[in-house]
């Protein structure tokens, strides 16, 4: 017989328990409120010993005296001191707090542990239990158990335990049910340990921080109801002091003294301010466990102004962007884009390829003025028709939107506003570019949904977009987007999302109405195929830079970088049957992990020595062809591909 | 929609008997004579014999507890062991109190929580962190404690409102007005800062989504994206917390009512827990109960509207 190992671990869990203490006592806002609690605690356990007077003592020579040297907080309208009533109530208070969430604890972790393991009837049954008791008006069970067992508030305390349960008892059965079919198959249970115990061996130490969470939120509200319910005497009957029942002494009297409100009310306030915060730092703390650790700081070095051919915006586009840098905001500021510069003519479709990472989203929502609200641009220039945009305001900039730059996005059906029909959110475009009212609103709707040739658009129109295919999604995008008839239109990905025939399809359309309306594209896609079909030039970028500039035609036979090359190569297109895809082995390096040389080095195989050292220029190979690497003629020159 | 309608439906049945039973069950596991407690340390045989027979204590408690359920679906609840009255004429004439206060603090918590939450939101920064302390405040303050500083600050300081009474909305309505404020304000505090929470996780989300930023950047203007699209979308999460918070302000009425002597149901509980006036208790918790009911039907009724999802199926 041998001993039975121990279930296999779960490394993340438990390192992100054992140092859950440490971790909400090392943030500052948890040391703080962990010792005002423990403070507290210890103050109103040791109220015999430590309050300066008896809490029943009545001074009448000094009645409602406010503070003193004497009475450090007042006196109230007997002259009984007002610190020594507020330890001696914290004591009833507190263990009343204390006598809720053992009742909590004890009633909501078996239950929530057996729903979770048992499953099937049981599951079922406490689920409707817990779901009708979050209903009950809990406040009335209470007077009604301070009616029958008078004055005794542990009673009431524990009644409210039960009562609260049903929260903290549905987090748990959601843990154990995630547990079990985790481990339903796992070596512990094949040795022979009980399911039982490997759920409770696995889920009690993965729910403690949902644990002190919704037990400290719950905490927060039970001081709340039992400072009330001593407050309307229905605690510990008077003289002894309570903390509720401080409030209303202070009630009676704040016509001649409001101070004496101001003791209980303030600690009352402090001590479920402590509880909340508690769930809320422990809840920050555990969040942060989970994340991915902080990734490494580098020293980084700017990368040196890319000239993208010229240093100077070419006037004679209809987009040109130079030198275009956009970083994060705040104390440590992490650079996105280093440099970017490509134009678009007018009636042009630009190709922005990359892998994700590569930067061509955010450089997208740089041009239409859409970046992320914690990002910004820090240097260069977006020129629209020859005027430069990149300083305009929100304001400014809205006039530019939707009439002269549009955009389309990935998800169609993320990109449609759930609670409104297909008609209403294209009108609402229609309105606020086309400048027109009433019954022409309506007319114009239906002519745009008519251009992206959906059939039936009046049935389609009064849809909601969850009652729409991803297609017929991407069609209403569409048509909202050429609303202003627009010169430039900035399209995310626009097929990714769909499938192979409807891609085509929209592909098709996209063309057709690029022609009709000789509109610019940047489209902003992985998908060599999507570049073959309609782009003219192809911008390829790499952790935040452009590493090569071409037009189609000559992109996929003489690609100029080897970036570039890998790219083609791990295109699905460019497999033949039998033949595996080349994945690119590793991955873009994060903004953090950019090295001073060249970025694409750790991943390419023409790298050499000179490679990592510094700064990689771009350089002009031809007419329109630009590329960031140093061997590009090895490249271009001999062996070419493969 | 009518499904979930249904379900809520359904669930009320189980919650009016878990209530009653709960009730009726403590009572019998109470020790002693349950009349002699109620009657005090100085009753007379008298009185407990005759409190006996007005209980029904002489039978079992499944059997009274029976009694009281066939009343129940006559619409008689007992009459009041202290005055005697029939508890549904009591009640009756209290509840206009207790809902007038409810609904006024369900839709102030609405209206000024999501425009805070919106605001904080939208603005971020400093504007943002004054909203989150006034949450706190409003989170950690008792609501019997803030009554108590608004009777002192603005009726007994500045006479602005009466310090306590009602007048029924039917014979004043300015006056049915002035007689809520403060009792409205004090019984909010916790929704308005529950449900200012909820609209900005719930903004911050909407923001952030590919929608919004379409809208955007297809010129739509900023406006009317945050007045129709985030608010309509933002307001779907809010109204499921109102319902939560609805249930937390009829409790609450027991603890405010009394303070600003409105007579309503709240303060009626709490008096009749000091005098173990059980039907009245029973009574009071059928009548809360059926609000929580009928304020989570509304809740539904106002998701399921807001939600074309729900709507549609
Ligand atoms: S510069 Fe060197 S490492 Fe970079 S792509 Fe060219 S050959 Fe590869």
């Amino acid at each position: 017989m041998t001993t039975l190992p121990e279930p296999a671990p779960r490394p993340a869990a438990d390192a992100a328990n054992t140092g859950l203490v440490r971790s909400v006592l090392r943030s500052p806002r948890g040391a703080i409120v962990v010792a005002f609690l423990v403070v507290l605690i210890l103050a109103c356990a040791l109220a015999p010993l430590i309050a300066p007077y008896d809490p029943l003592a009545q001074h009448l020579s000094a009645v409602r005296s406010g503070p003193s040297g004497r009475y450090w907080l007042g006196t109230d309208s007997l002259g009984r001191d007002l610190l020594s009533r507020l330890l001696h109530g914290g004591r009833s208070s507190l263990l009343g707090v204390l006598e809720a969430v053992v009742t909590l604890l004890i009633v909501a972790v078996p239950t929530g542990l057996l729903a979770g393991y048992l499953g099937g009837t049981f599951d079922r049954i406490a689920m409707r239990v817990a779901e009708v008791v979050m209903s009950v008006p809990v406040i009335i069970i209470l007077l009604a158990v301070l009616s029958i067992f008078e004055h005794s508030m542990t009673s009431a305390m524990i009644a409210f335990g039960v009562l609260g349960s049903s929260g903290l008892m549905r987090v748990i059965r959601g843990s154990a049910l995630a547990a079990r079919e985790e481990l339903y198959v796992t070596a512990a249970e094949l040795m022979g340990l009980s399911r039982l115990q490997v759920v409770v061996r696995h889920v009690l130490p993965r729910c403690r921080g949902a644990i002190i969470i919704q037990a400290s939120l719950f905490a927060a509200v039970t001081l709340g109801v039992q400072t009330g319910l001593t407050f309307l005497s229905l605690g510990p009957p008077p003289p002894a002091a309570t903390w509720g029942g401080m409030v209303a002494d202070a009630a009676s009297v704040f016509n001649q003294d409001a101070w004496m409100l101001v003791p209980p009310g303030v600690t009352i306030a402090l001590t479920v301010l402590a509880f909340g915060l508690l769930g809320d730092v422990v809840r920050d703390v555990s969040a942060e466990k989970y994340a991915a650790a902080p990734a490494a700081r580098r020293k980084r070095r700017s990368g040196t102004p890319d000239t993208a051919g010229r240093p100077e915006p070419a006037t004679d586009m209809l987009l040109s962007v130079r030198d275009l840098s956009v970083a994060t905001d705040g104390g440590r500021p992490l650079r996105l884009l280093d440099a970017v510069g490509f134009d678009i003519a007018a009636g042009e479709t630009v190709g922005l390829v990359g892998e994700s990472g590569s930067g061509k989203t955010m450089t997208a929502r740089a041009v239409i003025g859409l970046l992320p609200g914690n990002c910004r641009i820090t240097s260069g220039q977006v020129v629209f028709d020859g005027s430069p945009v990149q300083d305009l305001d929100q304001r400014a900039f809205r006039k530019l939107r939707g009439r002269r730059i549009a955009m389309i996005s990935q998800e169609p059906m993320a990109a449609l506003d759930p609670s409104f029909r297909i008609g209403s959110l294209v009108a609402e475009v229609v309105r606020a570019v086309d400048g027109i009212k009433g019954k022409a609103v309506h007319a114009r709707v239906i002519e745009l949904l008519r251009m992206v040739e959906i059939p039936d658009p009046e049935a389609v129109a009064r849809r909601f977009p969850h009652q729409i295919s991803g297609g017929m999604a991407q069609r209403v995008a569409i048509a909202m987007a050429i609303a202003g008839r627009p010169e430039l239109l900035i399209a995310d990905e626009p097929t990714t999302a769909l499938d192979v025939t409807v891609q085509a399809e929209i592909l098709d359309l996209l063309r057709s109405l690029q022609q009709q309306n000789n509109m610019a594209i940047l489209l902003v896609t992985h998908d060599w195929g999507v570049v073959a079909d309609v782009c003219t030039k192809v911008v390829v970028m790499y952790a935040g830079q452009v590493v090569e500039t071409a037009p189609t035609g000559e992109v996929f036979d003489r690609p100029a970088h080897p970036y570039t090359r890998a790219l083609l190569l791990s295109s699905p297109e460019n497999t033949h049957v039998g033949e595996r895809i080349q994945a690119i082995p590793g991955s873009v390096p994060t903004p953090q992990r950019w090295p001073a040389g060249c970025r694409f080095a750790s991943r390419c195989d023409l790298a050499q020595p000179g490679c990592t050292e510094g700064a990689i220029p771009v350089k002009d190979i031809s007419e329109g062809r630009l590329s960031r690497c140093l061997r590009v003629d090895t490249l271009l020159g001999g062996e070419a591909r493969r | 929609m009518l499904k979930l309608l249904a379900h809520r439906v359904a669930l009320s049945i189980p919650l009016v008997l878990l209530v009653s039973v709960v009730v009726f069950a403590l009572e019998s596991l109470v020790p002693g004579d349950p009349a002699r407690t109620i009657l005090g340390e100085n009753a007379t045989p008298e009185g407990i014999a005759a409190l006996h027979q007005q209980m029904g204590l002489d039978q079992p408690w499944l059997e009274r507890y029976w009694h009281w359920l066939s009343g129940l679906f006559h619409g008689d609840l007992g009459a009041s062991l202290f005055t005697g009255d029939a508890v549904t004429s009591e009640l009756n004439s209290r509840l206009g109190v207790t809902v007038s206060l409810v609904l006024c603090c369900v839709l102030v918590s609405a209206v000024a929580g999501t425009a805070l939450g919106m605001f904080s939101a939208i603005r971020g920064g400093p504007a943002a962190r004054v909203v989150d302390v006034l949450s706190l405040t409003g989170l950690a303050l008792p609501n019997f404690w803030v009554a108590i500083v608004l009777v002192a600050l603005f009726a007994v300081k500045i006479r602005l409102f009466p310090a306590t009474g009602y007048v029924a909305l039917a014979e004043s309505p300015g006056h049915w007005v002035r007689s809520l404020v403060l009792p409205v304000i004090a019984l909010s505090l916790f929704g308005v800062t529950a449900v200012a929470k909820q609209a900005r996780d719930a903004t911050l989300e909407v923001q952030d989504t590919d929608y919004i930023r379409v809208l955007r950047g297809n010129g739509v203007s900023e406006s009317r994206i945050v007045l129709k699209h985030m608010l309509r979308n933002a307001a779907i999460p809010v109204v499921t917390v109102l319902g939560v918070v609805a249930v937390s302000m009829l409790s609450g009425t027991v603890f405010v009512e009394g303070v600003f002597v409105l007579p309503g149901l709240g303060s009626l509980a709490t008096q009749a827990t000091t005098d173990h006036d059980l039907p009245v208790i029973l009574g009071i918790g059928v009548y809360f109960t059926v609000m929580v009911i009928i304020l989570n039907l509304l809740v539904d009724l106002a998701y399921g509207m807001l939600n074309p999802k729900v709507r549609a199926s």
